[in-house]
């Protein structure tokens, strides 16, 4: 059975956004709806956003009276330096029981259930596997909060699972993301001057990137995939490795005992280091993300690719920090946009790119010459000059060839540079 | 209706680490994987196990070249029992305060084998805690000895991996006893092996036991350190760390044994004969060992 009337919990965090966009694009879906507290943090076109918690008598109503039969939670928090230990733990424990607790019960509407999670729930000891699979537990009892809370969260989700025979229940386990527009507290330090590490510790990482993210949510959610899946790119890098593919020196400035009491004197100073973080810089992670490939998942970026395109933001951010303009959800516009008899053609989001525009770009050869050649900074660098049409067709063609996050955002904020430029004397 | 009763949330109940396998929750079916493996990235220098071959090379092409060649004279023989593709696990005696035996087996394969393969050495978890260690340990080849790192490069990977079954007990072991070998484990070597449907190659390793022998562990600097053993050797721990390179020039001679084949599946699941064949492979490197023994003429000429 297809999805066709989505829930996702979490709309305001990246992923539920980015996933709702995602999922606009697919016409077979008749309806995606977005709940979380706080308002979307992206553009979205047809998603309706309803301002609920995680209150399950309130979703239980939402669910029931939208005849959801998929609910995509992505609200998960597994950076503990994001918020406290305690709102972390309402969240993702309190929050993911009552969202189940929303779409138990006779009657339900709900036949499938996907849940982000994260590798977190493998931890990372001295004698764990090379290679975490799905089938083997955590080796030790959790260390941190956070931790604590992502296999309580699983395990209520397994509970949930057990008990409803007739849901399909998906568990996708992220190894760390990298990206240009996801913000962690691994990216902070990969932000640095130098690649903070442990003395004496070369810890293997795995990555996936962002984009992968969301198309493995977008997968789980088209697709009948009962069970847990590893999701993280191919390839297992030393943190060395990473440092000299982000063309950054490596600084042992983490003594190897009272490696706690030193990450406790460097946040006072503003680095901040989150102890399930620590645990992982001294032992690293390996994950087998086979059995997501089996289920057809294709990766974009292997571990070293996201590297590299994380390596490539971050020589870009300063240059485009000042252009890109952050998303205001504005309610009135939202909604005047989706319900009022008066709108004819405004619900499109005026540069959204349709699976045959983006077909006809691969095709068209580019808007200016030797553009392939172009490096991304040269790129942006041009990009002041052209025409708002050229622009919209270097935007389709980026798009269907490079996909660079960064290009296209420089392009996207100079549209709309030269929109309000248009407007403003007729306003 | 009578409901079973509710599983309590709270993470005490639950049997930690198996909370999240639920029967809907098929973790893992017996699916075949091996054609979804990585695929190899040209421009990486370390494999995804942490191996590096610059730092392996280099160290190859001078200490270890140097010890194989001119100080230990390594002798080799039935370098043809280890296969040329697949799979294998070889299965060796362990000796000395800092074994040499490992990488001695690594480079004679590397050395005398028609195709020279990599070895993978099984070394215990404890390394990974080492500051240092830890960082240089993998890049050598070594990796931790879990179940599922051996089965993933003898099976999926077709990988050669070395296994010394006595483990910390052999290098433990004092000169007194030497070439007797030590208990083998609990076999968990060859019920690796019948998992993977591989063949084990028994080795045996002459001369280690005189390159660094142990007189004595001393257990009260062993507490103050808190290191693994302390052994009392002709160089260590007098001549501080570094001792623990201070060999001194055996003769080495290597002994490779015909391989024994499992090529039944399930077989890892008949403990008993499990620990038959452990017995069996342990028998066959001792004889091995006291065969060659017999015939060393000088410990040090050979």
């Amino acid at each position: 059975m297809p999805s066709q009337r989505i829930l996702i919990t979490g709309l305001s965090t990246y992923w539920g956004g980015r996933l709702a966009q995602a999922l606009e694009a697919d016409p077979s879906i008749e309806a995606i709806i977005g709940v979380d507290n706080e308002e979307p943090s992206v553009e979205l076109e047809r998603t309706e956003y309803v301002k609920v918690g995680t209150q399950h008598a309130l979703l239980r109503r939402v669910v029931d009276a939208a005849e959801i039969d998929t609910v995509v939670d992505t609200r998960l928090v597994v950076d503990s330096a994001t918020t406290s230990s305690r709102k972390a733990h309402e969240n993702n424990v309190i929050g993911t029981m009552n969202i189940l607790a929303a779409c138990t019960g006779r009657g339900s509407s709900v036949r499938k259930v996907v849940f982000k999670s994260s590798s977190h729930f493998y931890g990372s000891e001295q004698d764990d596997p090379a290679f975490f699979d799905e089938s083997m537990g955590r080796p030790h009892p959790p260390g941190t909060p956070i931790e604590r809370d992502i296999l309580e969260a699983e395990a209520s989700v397994a509970e949930f699972a057990d008990k409803s025979p007739d849901v399909n229940v998906t568990i996708l386990r992220f190894a760390n993301v990298l990206g240009p527009r996801v913000r962690t507290s691994l990216i902070e330090l990969f932000s640095l001057p130098a690649v903070p590490m442990i003395l004496g510790f070369d810890p293997r990482y795995q990555f996936v990137h962002e984009d992968d993210v969301v198309h493995a949510l977008e997968h789980a959610t088209q697709r009948q995939l009962p069970g847990i899946y590893n999701v993280a790119g191919d390839g297992v890098l030393a943190l060395t490795e990473v440092a000299g593919l982000l063309g950054k020196p490596y600084a042992p400035i983490l003594p190897p005992w009272g490696t706690g009491i030193a990450a406790s004197v460097l946040r006072r100073i503003g680095l901040d280091f989150p102890s399930e973080m620590l645990a992982q810089l001294r032992f690293g992670r390996g994950l087998d993300n086979r059995r997501y490939k089996a289920a057809g998942f294709e990766y974009g970026y292997t571990s070293r690719e996201a590297v590299l395109a994380l390596a490539e933001h971050l020589r870009l951010h300063p240059l485009l920090r000042s252009s890109a303009e952050p998303y205001r959800y504005e309610r009135e516009v939202e909604e005047f946009l989706r319900w009022s008899p008066n709108v004819r053609n405004g619900t499109r989001r005026p540069l959204s790119v349709s699976p045959q525009a983006r077909v006809a770009g691969l095709a068209s050869s580019p808007p200016v010459d030797h553009y392939d050649d172009l490096r991304p900074d040269e790129i942006i660098s041009l990009i002041s000059s052209l025409e708002p049409q050229a622009l919209a067709a270097l935007r389709e063609y980026e798009n269907g060839h490079h996909g660079r996050a960064a290009v296209i955002g420089a392009i996207d904020s100079a549209i709309a540079r030269s929109q309000a430029s248009d407007t403003a004397p007729g306003a | 209706m009578a409901d079973s009763p509710r599983t309590p949330l709270s993470l005490r109940e639950q049997p930690v680490g198996k909370g999240a396998e639920a029967p809907p929750l098929p973790a893992r079916q017996q699916e075949d994987l091996r054609r979804y493996l990585p695929g190899v990235e040209p421009e990486r220098q370390l494999t995804d196990w942490g191996r590096s071959e610059r730092v392996e090379g280099l160290l190859d092409r001078t200490l270890v070249e140097f010890y194989y060649r001119y100080w230990f004279r390594a002798e080799v023989e039935g370098i043809e029992n280890v296969p040329a593709t697949g799979g294998a696990l070889l299965v060796s005696n362990h000796s000395g305060a800092l074994p040499p035996d490992a990488s001695m087996i690594g480079k004679a394969i590397r050395e005398e084998h028609p195709h020279p393969r990599p070895l993978n050495i099984t070394v215990e978890h404890f390394f990974k805690g080492y500051p240092g260690f830890s960082m240089l340990i993998p890049k050598l080849g070594c990796v931790a000895a879990h179940p599922a790192n051996v089965h993933r490069l003898l099976y999926d990977e077709e990988q050669l991996v070395l296994v010394f079954p006595e483990g910390r007990k052999g290098t433990e072991k004092l000169y007194k006893d030497r070439y007797r070998l030590r208990r083998f484990g609990r076999g968990g070597f060859v019920e690796a092996a019948m998992r993977a449907r591989v063949p084990i190659v028994p080795v045996c390793v002459v001369g280690a036991e005189e390159a660094q022998p142990i007189f004595a562990q001393l257990k009260l600097l062993k507490k103050l350190t808190g290191l693994l053993y302390v052994p009392l050797t002709p160089t260590f721990p007098h001549f501080g760390p570094l001792g623990m390179l201070g060999y001194l020039p055996a003769k080495f001679k290597l002994r490779f044994l015909e391989p024994i084949h499992f090529d039944e599946e399930g077989m890892h699941e008949d403990k008993g004969l499990v620990q038959t064949t452990a017995h069996e492979v342990r028998a066959r490197i001792q004889e091995g060992l006291f065969d060659m023994v017999a015939k060393r003429e000088s410990v040090w000429f050979g």
